[in-house]
């Protein structure tokens, strides 16, 4: 998150066009100001991991059992060559075990995403809705979601599924929060206009509700699935099962493959930055650009 | 026929204080007529646009246009906002295009999109249709509210500090703007003015009404313009009538202590 937000964001289209093109050397000028700054966004980025890695190696030195970064890149090579071998159901590739952790997250997230939508919507659009149902989910909220796994194993008696509603209710709450919180604070003059011409339930939903709830509904879904990235290797832990990366990280350990396991926690890092990134694009997309007096 | 206000009364209750903003106003407007609400802030005149506009019920008295009493918003009287209000995901068009449909349901679609386009048109803006309110400059966002509100053909047109926001080259051209609209492209008969300028009231308006914070009467007096229209705003103010009216405006307004700025 740190590294893209120093990234410049302002991408709003120039108000009137320009008078005339800059010329050559302004533009060429302006171009080697903008790599200079990506240089030096990537430079510190390097640091930071040198850092990092620095303190791992200290600790791989005084814990002989940890592996070190060497160790650690070079079995992840070897399993990202064959990332989708199939032995067996307890043998599968790493590749094979990410795909069963994103089905399971991309399941829950989905279903969650349903049924908070709508439901925030509601709770933003009417105080009664509001107050039915915020005191439910202030008391739920939070109880951690892998509180729930035994209950969903005892309801679906199968603990794939119960995995999958574990992420239901992690994705649940931040969805369902801020699309209520965006539906809550449309603007009061917005209000105003569509009072004022009468605006239909139906229009008021298309052109004032939902426009104004989209982007809070997106940082909820961006909050919901970084949440449900870290819950879903926590649950597959707990669930065991030979899927799954958070069970391959569990398997790893017992059978003492540290230097396989630290190499699935930092696909598991990648992989989340990379949803997080998606997010934060979609949330770019659907922003409401300021209107500036 | 006209819009008349009754014997008015509104007060607001904020953490167990209440402050009573408009206290008894009563006020007549003919058609034809274009009346400017003046005063410091917090002296009620919003508050008695948006009674009249229906978005704000009243404690006592009564407003009604033609006779019938006004309740809630309806189609015979629209509304300009000071800060242009516009849908920031709407296109100028579709701004002007949702709002005539929304406000009149009981048109054709035909109608509905000649009336888009003639005051999209009639104030410079059919070219720029396509943007949407982030890509085009204040003036031209509330010149688009300006032809949102004549769009709907209302009788009555209610205005809130419309050009505050600007600066004022532009705010001279809509003020002209406006005056053409209301006068020779719209049947709109009252237009309801508030404003913070003594020119601009001066300017425009047939009548002033000089509204006052308590704890005496809100309407302190009302002031008759007699400039002949068209009114030329470099040479208006030599004439002797536009002189006195100014200095009985800054009389009024002076003498009347300002309350805190907060207000």
């Amino acid at each position: 998150m740190t590294l893209l937000d120093i990234a410049p964001t302002d991408t709003l289209p120039a108000p009137l066009p320009p008078v005339s093109p800059p010329p050559a050397a302004t533009r060429r000028l302006a171009a080697g100001r903008r790599l200079r700054s990506t240089l030096a966004t990537l430079g510190w980025a390097l640091v930071g991991f040198a850092v990092v890695l620095a303190i791992w190696l200290l600790g791989a030195a005084k814990v002989p059992q940890l592996p070190t970064p060497g160790e650690t890149f070079s079995t992840l090579r070897t399993l990202l060559e064959h990332p989708f071998y199939d032995n067996g159901p307890n043998d599968k590739g790493v590749g094979l075990r990410l795909v069963t952790s994103l089905q399971r997250v991309f399941l829950g997230f989905g279903l969650a995403t349903l049924v908070g939508a709508p439901l925030g919507l509601a709770m933003g659009a009417s105080r009664r809705a509001w107050r039915a149902a915020n005191p439910v989910i202030q008391v739920l909220r939070p109880v951690s979601p892998l509180a729930w796994f035994p209950i969903w194993l005892v309801v679906f008696k199968d603990s794939a599924n119960a995995a999958v509603w574990v992420i239901f209710i992690t994705s649940l709450w931040p969805t369902l929060l801020n699309t209520a919180a965006g539906a809550a604070e449309v603007p009061e003059d917005q209000r105003d206009v569509a009072r004022v011409f009468r605006f239909g339930r139906l229009a008021y939903l298309r052109h004032v509700l939902l426009p104004n709830t989209l982007p809070s509904t997106v940082t909820g879904l961006r909050l919901s699935m970084g949440t449900a990235w870290m819950v879903i290797v926590a649950v597959e832990m707990l669930a065991g099962g030979g899927k799954g990366l958070g069970s391959y990280v569990w398997e790893q350990y017992n059978a003492l493959n540290l230097a396989a396991m630290v190499a699935a926690i930092v696909i598991i890092g990648v992989v989340g930055f990379v949803l997080d990134l998606a997010f934060l694009r979609l949330g770019r997309a659907v922003a409401i650009q300021e209107v500036t007096p | 026929m006209s819009l008349i206000v009754d014997a008015v009364r509104k007060q607001f209750v904020h953490r167990g204080s209440s402050q009573e903003v408009l206290r008894g106003v009563d006020l007549e407007v003919h058609p034809g007529e274009l009346v400017a609400l003046i005063g410091h802030s917090g002296c009620g005149k919003s508050t008695l646009l948006r009674a009249i506009g229906g978005l704000l019920p009243v404690d006592s008295g009564r407003i009604s246009l033609d006779g019938e009493a006004v309740a809630a918003p309806g189609p015979d009287r629209a509304m300009v906002f000071q800060h242009y209000s516009l849908l920031p995901r709407l296109s100028l068009l579709d701004n002007v295009r949702h709002a005539v449909r929304a406000a009149r349901p009981d048109w054709s679609r035909d109608q509905a999109e000649a009336a888009a386009e003639r005051y999209l048109t009639a104030v410079g803006l059919w070219e720029h249709r396509g943007k949407r309110p982030s890509q085009v400059s204040g003036g031209m966002q509330q010149r688009t509210a300006v032809a949102r509100a004549f769009a709907v053909e209302p009788r009555v047109l209610l205005l809130d500090e419309p050009f505050g926001a600007l600066d004022a080259l532009t705010r001279a051209r809509l003020q002209a703007q406006l005056i053409d609209l209301w006068r020779s492209e719209s049947d709109t008969e009252i237009v309801l003015m508030v404003t913070h300028g003594i020119d601009e009231a001066i300017l425009l308006a047939d009548r002033i009404v000089v509204m006052g914070n308590g704890p005496g009467p809100s309407v302190i007096d009302v002031i008759s313009v007699d400039l002949p229209r068209p009114r030329d705003r470099v040479s208006v103010i030599d004439e002797p009538a536009y002189r006195a009216v100014q200095a009985r405006l800054l009389e009024l307004l002076m003498s009347e202590a300002a309350p805190d700025a907060a207000a």
